[in-house]
């Protein structure tokens, strides 16, 4: 058994939380760059030359990269050989309220869906927690504004609707979304499992890094065969128009039931944050 | 990048000219003194008009962006601030527009309605760049609450802006660069495709 006091838990979420609102991920960036050089439209290419100064300013002035520092989604892989001393789930919501205010991180969280209000402090953390092998906490901050998840989609279809039908629900779900999810977009996708199951591998391929494909041959086809498709739409970089629609898509699947095909399209904005640290 | 349209808010008689005559596409840099309003702040001017009370702000000749920025630090006059979504604005927006506000500024289709109001007024509707929070507050000069500082990132702040980079997308004549955009895009593929 490894012990793992809570307090460690709050400063490593806090740190994360200010981090991944500060920069963006190496293969986001990297895949901002390339698809800003590959890009033939030029009104398209000048917005993506802004959004690469976005990120250049956000680093000289140590702001964000976006004002909505978003939900603070957690995801914790927990080793079994690990045990927390003191209480996991508060020590993230700790660490999440000290990153909001220690970073000068918007508080984005609505006390209630229908009363509102503001929790004042940006908690509760959405936290997932999975149970792994081995003795290491392994914690991934990824916080999400709401410009894009808003744009997101689930759906149930049936057996029949095979390959096909995933497609036409991924690109109708893109086209309906147009310029709102502030393009170039990412997409994850779930597919399989139950209906709560398939909008959470969704956001789970959401953290996959772009430069790495889905290890099932199959289903790695099927993203580039995606990203494709909705790179002829033209919906283009903010909509204004242009080849760059989507930087990646990420699926992750899952066996479901005889009867059903959930599939669930998380949409994030080209400011795909997620940071990253192990205890 | 070469081409942009100078505009100063609030609009004199000029100012409001140039704006009926920009373009779905245009690039403008805009100057001058904008205010901020997002979702509940729209709720209460609604209430102020119902109710007959003064608005926070003068809205004849006025830019409107829709906006909560990360709180400021140290010697910078705002933190991240990018546009929001606009639709959710849309209830409000052509009574705002009926009433003098000339611009706004948001990202994200606007429904019929405020593309109606838009033509209606010679207005426009003009997009910040979406997730691009650090680069908008390069342009913002200076920024202070000045109503219902209870709302937190939605209060209504007054901002001195300077050369603001934004796009026309809906102008004054019913177009709309969302639609006309994508469709220049693709047709230039299918030309590209003739001609070889």
């Amino acid at each position: 058994m490894r012990i793992i006091e809570a307090e460690k838990i709050t400063e490593l979420v806090r740190n994360l939380c200010i981090s991944a609102n500060m920069h963006l991920p190496a293969d986001v960036e990297g895949a901002l760059i390339r698809a800003r050089d590959a890009e033939p439209w030029q009104p398209a290419k000048d917005t993506l030359d802004l959004l690469l100064d976005n990120l250049r300013i956000s680093g000289e002035k140590s702001i964000p990269i976006c004002q909505d520092t978003g939900a603070a989604c957690v995801f914790a892989e927990i080793g079994g050989e690990v045990t927390v001393l003191g209480n996991f789930e508060e020590a993230v919501h700790k660490g999440v309220r000290r990153g909001y205010e220690d970073g000068f991180l918007r508080k984005s969280i609505a006390a209630d869906p229908l009363l509102r209000g503001n929790t004042g402090d940006n908690t509760p953390a959405f936290i997932t927690a999975e149970f792994v092998p081995g003795d290491k906490l392994r914690i991934t901050v990824a916080p999400k504004g709401f410009g894009s998840e808003n744009m997101s989609a689930l759906k149930m279809l049936r057996p029949s609707d095979g390959v096909e039908g995933v497609k036409d629900f991924v690109l109708d779900t893109v086209k309906k979304a147009g310029p709102n999810p502030c393009p170039p977009i990412i997409l994850g996708i779930g597919i399989g499992g139950t209906f709560d199951k398939v909008a959470y591998l969704a956001k789970k391929a959401l953290l996959r890094p772009l430069d790495v494909p889905n290890p099932d041959p199959f289903y790695a086809q099927l993203e580039s065969e995606l990203l494709e498709s909705v790179n002829s739409l033209g919906i283009g970089p903010q909509g204004f128009g242009g080849r760059t629609t989507c930087l990646g898509v990420s699926i992750e699947k899952m066996p479901t039931h005889v009867a059903g095909l959930p599939v669930a399209v998380n949409i994030s904005c080209h400011a795909l944050r997620r940071a990253v640290g192990v205890l | 990048m070469s081409g942009f349209v100078r505009i100063t808010v609030p609009l004199d008689k000029e100012g409001m000219k140039t704006v009926s005559s920009l373009r779905a596409g245009d690039r403008v840099l805009l100057s001058g003194t904008v205010y901020t309003a997002r979702d509940q702040a729209h709720m209460r001017m609604a209430e102020c008009i119902a109710s007959e009370q003064a608005l926070p702000f003068e809205l004849s000749g006025s830019a409107i962006y829709y906006v909560g920025p990360t709180p400021e630090h140290g010697e910078l006059a705002i933190g991240s601030a990018g546009p929001t979504t606009a639709g959710r604005m849309d209830a409000f927006s052509p009574m705002l527009l009926d009433l003098g506000n000339k611009i706004m500024i948001g990202k994200g289709r606007r429904s019929r309605e405020v593309t109606e109001a838009v033509v209606r007024n010679g207005a426009v509707y003009l997009g910040a760049v979406g997730g691009a929070g650090a680069l908008m507050s390069a342009g913002i000069k200076k920024c202070e609450v000045i109503a219902w500082p209870d709302l937190g990132c939605e209060a209504v702040r007054r901002l001195e802006v300077e050369d603001m980079p934004l796009t026309v997308v809906i102008d004054s004549t019913g177009n709309d660069l969302y639609l006309s955009g994508p469709e220049d895009y693709l047709n230039s593929l299918k030309n590209a495709r003739y001609s070889k």
